[in-house]
């Protein structure tokens, strides 16, 4: 066990080590295009082959890597945190508030937030910062992912409400914000964790799917959300396997954080 | 028990109230509201082109559409597709079976994958089946909705393998961590220390315990499947509700959005109250 | 009887029947990439309905797809007027609709009054809208009709090609249809069956009766990446419109399968906001309203490797709207601009711009930078504005790219004029440019780049507006011909539109499949589908 999470930390450490040292692992950029190679195999100028623009796809990837891999645990943390303050702290206070929080938590499930996504683009200007673009999508990621893991952390809440440990804290005279952070949340933490581990790699796919509406990584700079995109066109990993290497790094990316993010004891039936 | 199922009748009305005039205002307000693919028809005439931004509502507020929409729907006349020219009605009525179809299959491929990696990563007793575990519901995180639609039409499986496999991660992350949780607990290390079966512990000691957090997610999980649903029918071709909201969507059809956006929050609403009153059964249990 | 005269009866019947057992196969399937809109002939605007109107409407005349000549079809033939105002046809006899209902005038008449009827807000009854007064119908005879519009009508015959007849009597209304094919089943949002139309009054050289086919399935798949998964899986006998990427996949894997007739109608263009009270800053429209800037910029794209890199090598460098698909029409003394990035800073210098370590500036000091925007969802813009991106950074120019969903790009092209510029494709279903009216008069709205002019804003739009009512209202072809060439000579020397690449016609067809001969001009693959057969 210690074993994998060493392993998980140096995986992170070398996708980490190798997105900040791009510019000399990868000194071309990740806009040049070679329009002689496009959509290339590997090669020795090209360690994994070319995109249809005849782009660099290791520098995509690694240049890609400081977007993603900054951007999406924050707005992961931002969803975690909101889905903590509207289900969590709804479930624990009960009454009036718990199924308040609820009604929202439906009602933000139903709504077409694509129009909301729309409107967002419409008020940016055509010539937005890619900086402003980005960080807004992962902003409004961020501000709209909370509504799976409230509903799940309000029943949690809910049944901690009732328990023992919790009554005790009460009697002995702590104020409810001392025994909500620290004595309730921390029990939230599988949920969180995996709150948290599941909408890293959701939101690096949404962010690119938002394209689609003008929001998310302008062009040409890459993300490991249009990286992948790549693989939408029935792509064969027996005829072009180079182009899986973004899914594998990102997969290992999320494993190593849910390794180093999980209970230190493991408890099996 | 009947207050609250009365509560959640309310809530739901709330919902469906709000949800409604909501999305009326989202598009109203979003850009391209107004507008149809028609006016690019170099063929039109001036008189055509007025006609067809007429058609698109262009002079009635939100508030008034909505108001309009809702004493319709009370006589029952759910109106006309802007984008399609049919009855909704009818739409709706041809295409909900479908999604109802695919929604349900690709719950339980979810549900079922997700149970039997939880069940394989409890029965290796060793890390490797958690870190298959998260292996597998990572890969399947950071796949693209496409693939995952050209793998179910790869697969023959019209649209519920995709629906499954969007589900399954979801579900197996949180039941997983919930479960670990459950079995850290003190109360299940005096059961193991005092000798009772695997099988006894987990049914009469962490079931209970987890049983509020999974029925949410259960009621969570369909309305992700739900949504999930939109993208994979739009790309599998799958004529269900799905794929309507995705071109009342694109084409900003104002009335088919309104009424599917009051068909999902019931949908919503039901599932996740369904799941509320069965966890508060099982609490007073 | 003996039995050696049944068998060679038996024989006799069977040999009699075989050519036309082997003629009329069975069904073939493809996809259309939306849901038809309507089923009414008259009301058609979308892709999926035009595709629908081919396969099961009757037509008076036709435009062949392949020799583009008109030639009769329900209609016998045909007399126009010198003064392009009026048409006496002479109908075929003893027709029927697919219901039984038998074809007369009448049913034209009744057509006609249809399409005229302005509450109709109709695309094909507009195109015949020369000029405001009614239209006239005559009924001279059950097979001959004259029909008069108040205007004279350019090319009214060619026009008649997208006008599919109803039936005035038939309770079936729309549905009852003369074309070889009509709608037998339709799951909307899924699939569309059609049928063969066993009264089709269409028949062989050996009189055998059209269509050989039994039926089509029409299956309704937008996403293209399953369409060629199923193409491949052979669930799937042909893809119309192919895209380039493609074509080389299926290429590689069985080459007998996809055809490459050549450029296509279809071209993409850019062009730059010119409008007066468009809300950008008014230095920026001193660009976009500058002919040397918009020259410079289209001789700083690089076309041909937007045909290599984008299209594979299956497109051209466009010349401007018309395609040298288009055989009469177009202007083949004209070239398209070379890539020359010298000569267009050349041109830029000239116009007071400058560089300045590596950014270009205008007189005013200020860097040149502009956004292109397009519509979301078409991989080959979006990567056609990248390559551009990068093109027009070596002269110094920063482009932002900004992808929309179409409804959101329709709205700031057409209303709030939010926009530097565009880049869209034209696809045309005409092959006269009488139906591009809307696009070159100052006054209309679909003049992209400046629409509606109360009167032309410059010299070269008024003279474009000229020599298109001078087309619009000469009869002779060959006149015509000389106005128009000298609207596309215009247009390339004021670039209003940067005419970037003309797409090749690509289709895929499946080897079952006899009879198919893909062409430039839509529908590429099926339209002389009543003379396909299918190899079991």
């Amino acid at each position: 066990m210690k074993l994998l999470r060493n392993a998980a930390w140096v995986c992170l450490a070398v996708v980490v080590i190798a997105s900040a040292a791009a510019p000399w692992l990868a000194p071309a950029g990740y806009a040049m295009q070679s329009r002689d190679s496009f959509a290339a195999p590997p090669s020795h100028e090209h360690w994994l082959g070319t995109d249809d623009l005849g782009r660099d796809r290791f520098a995509r990837l690694i240049y890609g890597t400081r977007i993603s891999l900054l951007l999406a645990p924050a707005a992961a943390l931002l969803s975690t945190l909101l889905a903590v303050l509207v289900g969590g702290l709804a479930g624990y206070m009960g009454g009036f508030w718990e199924k308040a929080a609820v009604g929202i938590n439906d009602l933000f499930l139903s709504l077409p937030w694509l129009f909301l996504l729309i409107t967002v683009r419409a008020m940016l200007p055509l010539d937005a910062s890619p900086l402003t673009s980005v960080a807004l999508t992962f902003l409004v990621l961020g501000l709209l992912g909370w509504t799976s893991a409230a509903r799940v952390l309000c029943a949690s809440a809910k049944t901690l409400r009732s328990s023992d440990f919790l009554r005790q804290a009460r009697a002995a005279g702590l104020p409810a914000s001392r025994l909500f952070w620290v004595h309730v949340v921390p029990n939230l933490r599988p949920v969180l964790a995996a709150q948290f581990w599941i909408s890293i790699p959701v939101f690096i796919l949404s962010e690119a799917n938002l394209s689609i509406l003008g929001l998310g990584v302008p062009e040409p700079m890459p993300s490991w959300g249009s990286l992948l995109r790549e693989l939408e066109g029935l792509v064969s990993f027996r005829e072009e396997p180079w182009k899986f290497v973004p899914l594998i790094v990102l997969v290992a990316v999320v494993t190593s954080f849910q390794l180093i993010l999980s209970d230190r004891e493991q408890v099996v039936a | 028990m009947t207050r609250k199922v009365f509560h959640h009748a309310v809530s739901l009305l709330v919902v469906l109230v709000l949800g409604g005039f909501l999305a009326a205002t989202m598009v109203r307000l979003a850009p391209g509201h107004n507008v149809d693919e028609e006016l690019l028809d170099a063929r039109l005439s001036s008189a055509s082109r007025q006609a067809i931004l007429q058609a698109r509502h262009g002079d009635q507020s939100a508030l008034q559409f909505y108001l309009h929409w809702a004493r319709n729907l009370l006589h029952g006349d759910l109106g006309t597709s802007q984008s399609l020219g049919q009855p909704v009605a009818q739409l709706i009525r041809d295409r909900a079976p479908v999604t109802a179809r695919v929604v349900c299959l690709g719950l339980l491929m979810g549900w079922s994958a997700a149970i039997a990696l939880v069940l394989f990563a409890a029965a290796t007793r060793r890390r490797v089946g958690d870190v298959a575990g998260i292996a597998v519901s990572g890969a399947l995180l950071s796949l693209p909705a496409a693939v995952l639609a050209l793998l179910s039409v790869i697969w023959n499986l019209a649209g519920s393998l995709a629906i499954g496999l969007v589900v399954l991660p979801r579900v197996h992350r949180y039941s997983w961590n919930l479960l670990q949780s459950a079995y850290a607990r003190p109360h299940i290390i005096t059961a193991r220390a005092k000798g009772l079966s695997a099988s006894r512990i987990f049914l009469f000691h962490v079931i209970p315990v987890v049983g509020p957090q999974l029925l949410a997610l259960a009621g969570i999980s369909v309305s992700l499947a739900v949504g999930a649903a939109i993208p994979v029918e739009a790309l599998c071709g799958i004529a269900g509700i799905g794929q309507l909201a995705w071109q009342a969507a694109l084409s900003r059809d104002l009335p088919l959005i309104v009424h599917l956006t009051t068909m999902v929050a019931l949908v919503t609403v039901t599932a996740n109250s369904l799941a509320d009153l069965a966890a508060g059964r099982e609490a007073a249990a | 009887m003996s039995r050696i005269r049944v068998s060679a009866l038996t024989l006799a019947l069977l040999l009699a029947t075989l050519p036309i057992t082997a003629q009329s196969g069975n069904e073939i399937h493809f996809c259309l990439r939306s849901e038809p809109k309507t089923f009414n002939p008259l009301k058609v605007d979308d892709d999926a309905s035009l595709a629908v109107r081919y396969l099961t409407g009757g037509v008076l005349v036709r435009v062949n797809r392949k020799s583009q000549t008109v030639e009769g079809e329900l209609a016998d033939s045909w007399k126009l007027s010198k003064d392009a105002r009026q048409i006496t046809l002479k109908l075929r006899r003893n027709v029927r609709f697919s219901d039984g209902t038998p074809f007369s005038a009448e049913d034209v008449a009744f057509t006609v009054q249809r399409l005229m009827d302005p509450e109709l807000h109709s695309p094909t009854g507009d195109a015949f809208r020369s000029g405001p007064g009614q239209v006239v119908t005559k009924i001279i005879s059950p097979a001959e009709i004259s029909i008069t519009f108040p205007a004279p009508v350019i090319g009214l015959d060619r026009l008649l090609d997208q006008v599919a007849l109803m039936s005035a009597h038939s309770p079936k209304k729309e549905m009852a249809v003369l074309g070889p094919f009509m709608v037998a089943d339709y799951k909307a949002g899924a699939s569309l069956h059609m049928v063969r139309n066993p009264n089709y009054w269409k028949h062989d050289a050996q009189g055998h009766s059209l269509p050989y086919l039994d039926g089509i399935v029409l299956d309704i798949q937008s996403n293209r990446d399953v369409e060629l998964l199923r193409f491949q899986r052979g669930e799937l006998d042909l893809i119309n419109s192919l895209d380039s990427e493609y074509y080389e996949k299926l290429a590689s894997a069985s080459p007998g399968v996809v055809h490459d007739a050549g450029p296509s109608l279809d071209s993409e263009q850019m062009w730059f906001n010119e409008v007066a009270k468009a809300p950008i800053a008014d230095y920026k429209k001193a660009w976009f309203r500058s002919t040397t800037f918009r020259m410079a910029i289209s001789e700083a794209i690089n076309r041909e490797d937007l045909c290599r890199i984008v299209f594979r090598g299956h497109a051209r460098p466009a010349i401007g709207a018309i395609s040298p698909a288009n055989r009469f029409w177009f202007n083949s003394k004209l070239s398209a601009t070379p890539y020359n990035p010298d000569a267009a800073l050349k041109l830029l210098s000239s116009a007071g711009f400058y560089m300045d370590h590596g950014v270009l500036r205008d007189a005013q000091g200020r860097a040149v930078e502009f956004s292109i925007i397009t519509n979301s969802g078409s991989r080959s813009r979006e990567r056609m504005i990248v390559l551009m991106q990068q093109d027009l950074q070596r002269i110094g120019i920063k482009v932002s790219v900004a992808t929309l969903d179409f409804p959101a790009l329709i709205e700031r092209i057409t209303q709030t004029f939010d926009y530097d510029a565009a880049l869209l494709g034209l696809t045309n279903t005409d092959l006269d440019p009488d139906g591009q009216m809307n696009v070159w008069l100052s006054s209309a709205e679909n003049h992209q780049w400046n629409p509606q002019q109360k009167t032309p804003e410059t010299a070269w739009e008024g003279e474009i507006d000229e020599l298109m009512h001078a087309q619009a209202s000469n009869p002779d072809n060959a006149k015509r011909k000389k106005s128009f060439d000298r609207v596309q000579e215009i247009v390339l020397q004021q670039n209003p539109f940067l005419y970037l690449i003309t797409k090749n016609a690509l289709s895929a067809v499946s080897t079952r499949v006899r009879g198919a001969d893909p062409v430039a001009v839509n529908p590429q693959t099926y339209w002389n589908i009543e003379f396909w057969t299918v190899q079991k």
